[in-house]
């Protein structure tokens, strides 16, 4: 087991590597030159530029200045924005609890509703349940969601007026940040309503968030179900005369659940990829809309730190799903 | 019988009913049965007929701009009229006609998508397959930093160093893309190595480039069309997706993401040109993923049943 962990975690270091000499590439790649941009307005005499550039480290060896990319990296220094001057690292660790949290209620909104579903459809194989349960899922796998959140905007918010169009929060409350996450920062408030406000406005951006993963998780489910109920065992579960429900939810499920998890770990990039859109539709204050607009303000410190830490939250959850699993199905970490 | 009345109307190489039917015959049994699959199928032959035809299917010009018909409601709408059927956007363009080129575009990115990064996953692929050792850990490697990354995040990377436009955007989408080709042409090689039938070509003497492209490769082919099928639907949604976000396809151009994002602002007057930008991008992803589902299922012997 112990063996299997390292592996794993060595094998990442390569990978992690090798997106900080993507980033690294990147600032030098962006058309324009680094000072110029960062002086942005304001015009740079000659003597000042080469100041400059030797004070950012310009002048010296490539390869140099990649170990000294890497040595700030290490120790948090992602650099500085240019915009607004704060540590690249502080802004992210700012912004990082919203996206988090719309993650997690995606996730869960993805759970709760695809795993009942996946497992009506693998029960009711090829019956109206399960084609209903499959095309739905089918549509909702190739769902635009920039567009699916535009529409329920359109009916919820415009014209049924039931949710708020875009934000956290509404204006009226002022809650203090504690956790970072607004639905329990809302409740520890005291301000009567924080916390409904903050759920009616994450409720759209959840729907939208979390409708690729459940149909991935519906999907899976219900595919994993057919396997496993054509297992010897749960023919000898069925024919002691259990319950077809203690079938299915005790002895069916149980092993079915471990395709599925794995598959709801491997959702996490695909959350992220969607929190750029339903944050930028929502007007959400989380990193997807940060670095998007990092893009748009040219604001390639952002943007370079921005990517390394979202790929590093990826690496690292890829990894913890791995070690998981190991531990789930021992065939795993001893296969090799 | 068959002895009996030997010249029938039926093929020539149809046999008697003991012996297995074609593969292509199997197969297309399979997949007739597959409705979503054949439906999926229906609908990119028309959304491909559409694109081919769009000059002469297209009522109006995709950027002529009518003046005096600004944001006008589809036909079947109070004010609206049979000349502008799915309504005009707001300066005037008729939206069917922006529709029927934008057709043209998404499906032309998905082919040059899937086709780049056919050829570039499939070779890279092989190359991983056939030599073990220091070459197949760099090309796995470098795979996986770019799996490690949320793909419109990479996306958006490239675009920046490139500059927003569409062919721009075809490029990140490709390299978004790949290394899902990569991976699985790799596995499959691996797979088809270890078959007697590639030890039999190896000791008669065949040279490296035959046994990859002629012996291995043809065997790899069946888990790779499903795959370019369902990477139809990621191209077109990914390269709508940039449009949106301002990195794809530049106005004026009709192009199903930038209509969208151009349109965003009219969400409360007028719920045609939001809705029908997104809808056929959902039908036509929805299409290439039905027929790649359909598609594994004929092509998978495992789930025959």
């Amino acid at each position: 087991m112990l063996r299997f962990l390292l592996t794993r975690v060595s094998l990442i270091i390569p990978t992690f590597l090798g997106v900080t000499l993507l980033t690294f590439a990147l600032i030098r790649l962006v058309p324009g030159d680094p000072i110029l941009l960062l002086a942005g307005e304001r015009a740079v005499d000659p003597e000042r530029y080469a100041q400059l550039r030797s004070a950012m480290g310009l002048d010296r060896p490539l390869l140099e200045q990649y170990a000294i990319y890497i040595w700030n990296v290490l120790q948090g220094d992602l650099g500085r924005s240019i915009v607004t001057k704060r540590p690249v690292l502080s802004e992210f660790l700012a912004l990082f609890p919203a996206t988090l949290e719309l993650a997690i209620c995606a996730i869960l909104f993805a759970v709760v509703v695809g795993l009942p579903v996946g497992i009506l459809a693998g029960v009711r194989r090829g019956k109206i349940a399960d084609h209903t349960v499959m095309g739905l899922s089918l549509t909702g796998y190739s769902m635009p969601i920039f567009w699916w959140g535009i529409l329920l905007i359109l009916l919820f918010s415009v014209t049924l007026g039931w949710t708020p169009v875009s934000g956290r929060i509404d204006v009226r409350y002022w809650v203090d940040s504690v956790t970072g996450f607004m639905l329990i920062d809302s409740l520890l408030s005291d301000e009567p309503g924080a916390f409904r406000s903050a759920v009616s406005h994450l409720i759209l951006p959840t729907i939208v968030l979390g409708t690729i993963p459940l149909a991935v998780v519906a999907r899976m489910t219900r595919s994993a179900m057919l396997e496993v109920l054509n297992e010897d065992y749960i023919r000898t579960a069925r024919a002691k005369g259990l319950s077809p429900a203690r079938v299915i939810w005790v002895h069916a499920l149980r092993n079915a659940l471990i395709p599925v998890i794995t598959v709801i770990g491997l959702q996490v990039s695909v959350l992220l990829t969607g929190a750029i859109l339903t944050e930028t539709i929502f007007s959400w204050p989380g990193v997807g809309k940060w670095i998007l607009e990092s893009v748009y303000r040219r604001d390639y410190p952002i943007l370079q730190g921005g990517v390394l830490l979202l790929a590093t939250v990826v690496i690292i959850v890829n990894l913890t799903v791995e070690v998981l699993y190991g531990i789930i199905n021992p065939r795993i970490s001893r296969g090799r | 019988m068959s002895i009996e009345a030997p010249v029938t109307a039926t093929a020539p190489v149809s046999t008697g009913p003991d012996a297995p039917p074609h593969p292509l015959v199997d197969f297309w049994r399979d997949f007739g049965r597959n409705k979503g699959a054949v439906a999926g199928l229906v609908v990119i032959v028309l959304v491909t007929l559409m694109a081919i035809f769009a000059d002469f299917v297209a009522p109006h010009s995709p950027i002529e701009q009518f003046r005096d018909a600004l944001l006008r409601p589809p036909a079947w709408t109070e004010n609206g009229s049979w000349t502008y059927p799915l309504g005009t956007d707001a300066v005037g363009r008729d939206l069917l006609s922006r529709l029927i080129f934008g057709a043209r575009l998404s499906m032309l990115i998905g082919f040059i998508v899937v086709t780049l990064s056919l050829i570039v996953g499939v070779t890279l692929g092989l190359i991983a397959g056939f030599f073990q050792g220091p070459v197949a850990i760099v090309i796995m490697r470098a795979m996986d930093i770019v799996l490690s990354l949320p793909s419109i995040l990479l996306a958006i990377v490239i675009v920046t160093i490139l500059g927003p436009s569409l062919i721009n955007a075809m490029i990140a989408v490709t390299v978004v893309v790949t290394p899902h080709y990569v991976r699985l042409t790799r596995a499959a090689v691996m797979t088809e190595l270890s078959r007697d039938y590639v030890t039999a070509s190896r000791l008669a003497g065949a040279g490296l480039l035959r046994l990859m492209l002629v012996t291995v490769l043809p065997n790899c082919v069946p888990p790779l069309i499903v795959q370019a099928t369902l990477g139809f639907s990621t191209a077109i949604l990914d390269a709508a997706a940039l449009g949106f976000l301002g990195l794809g396809a530049q106005p004026p151009t009709a192009e199903w993401g930038t209509m969208l994002s151009n349109s965003r602002e009219f969400i409360r007057s007028a719920w045609w040109v939001v809705t029908f930008p997104g809808l056929a991008i959902l039908i036509t992803v929805l299409a290439f993923n039905l027929l790649g589902d359909g598609l594994r299922d004929a092509l998978d012997p495992k789930l025959k049943r």
